[in-house]
């Protein structure tokens, strides 16, 4: 069974276009990999349908925009994965 | 439908924003202003304009679901199919239900029928945004309650 971050992965190489050993854990989604808010709506709408959860897009959003969060803390592939994680385990609790 | 203006819906037949489904009608006029330019001596509903009427009826429902709360931005179009020619006069059917409800996003699958046969077909995408002034969300509003015949919704 693929790990999250496999499946995260292969997500946004599906999605971006971006080959797959160019996604590793440390990278992050926008500043690293270029990806783009639009992309990510296509990521988000396909790791919300694989894992069943509801990725908070407008929480964080909202938090990157008041300086309460920084872009890492969410979108650093790692720790998104990290977020997906305590998601899945909140639905299945 | 007065395409010149994007009043793509003439009347949404019927709505469950909570199961996020919704059926509306569109009749393409005989005469418009953008059949002088598509085509000459051929007029045709453009493609586009079938894919902004699927948006629109999407729109109407994700509205509805959001309970005009915020607006539903046309964001993504992916796998359109525009499958014959539209000509004027014609009564479509348009359907669209609710792909996935996200944070900030929503996806649509959304479809045109004419005389029960599909003719055009597309999953669309939008982000869901704040109005950007009443001025919009009042027109949103007074055109819905204009074309809305469902009767499962009142606002």
């Amino acid at each position: 069974m693929a790990t999250t971050f496999e499946a995260v992965a292969e997500i946004i190489s599906d999605t971006s276009d971006i080959p797959l050993d160019e996604i590793t854990p440390e990278k992050n989604a926008f500043t690293d990999l270029g990806i783009d808010s639009l992309d990510f709506l296509d990521i988000a709408f396909a790791i919300d349908k694989n894992f069943g959860i509801k990725i908070p897009l407008e929480k964080w959003t909202e938090e990157l925009n008041e300086n309460k969060a920084s872009v890492d803390e969410y979108f650093v592939l790692s720790k998104l994965c990290d977020r997906i994680d305590e998601l899945i385990a909140a639905k299945d609790a | 439908m007065l395409l010149e203006y994007f009043q793509m819906i003439d009347t949404v037949e019927e709505l469950d924003p909570d199961i996020g489904k919704v059926i509306a009608r569109a009749e393409v006029p005989m005469e418009s202003p953008v059949f002088e330019g598509h085509f000459p001596g051929s007029p045709l509903v453009p493609g586009v304009l079938l894919i902004e009427t699927m948006a629109q009826a999407s729109g109407f429902m994700l509205l509805s679901r959001l309970e005009f709360e915020k607006m539903p931005f046309l964001a993504n179009v992916s796998s359109a199919k525009l499958r014959t020619f539209v000509e004027p006069g014609e009564i479509l059917r348009v359907e669209a239900e609710l792909e996935h409800d996200g944070s900030g996003f929503a996806a649509t699958k959304a479809r045109i029928f004419r005389d029960g046969k599909k003719i055009c077909d597309s999953h669309l995408m939008f982000r869901i945004m704040a109005f950007p002034n009443d001025t919009l969300k009042n027109n949103m509003l007074d055109r819905f309650s204009q074309i809305n015949q469902a009767s499962a919704l009142t606002l």
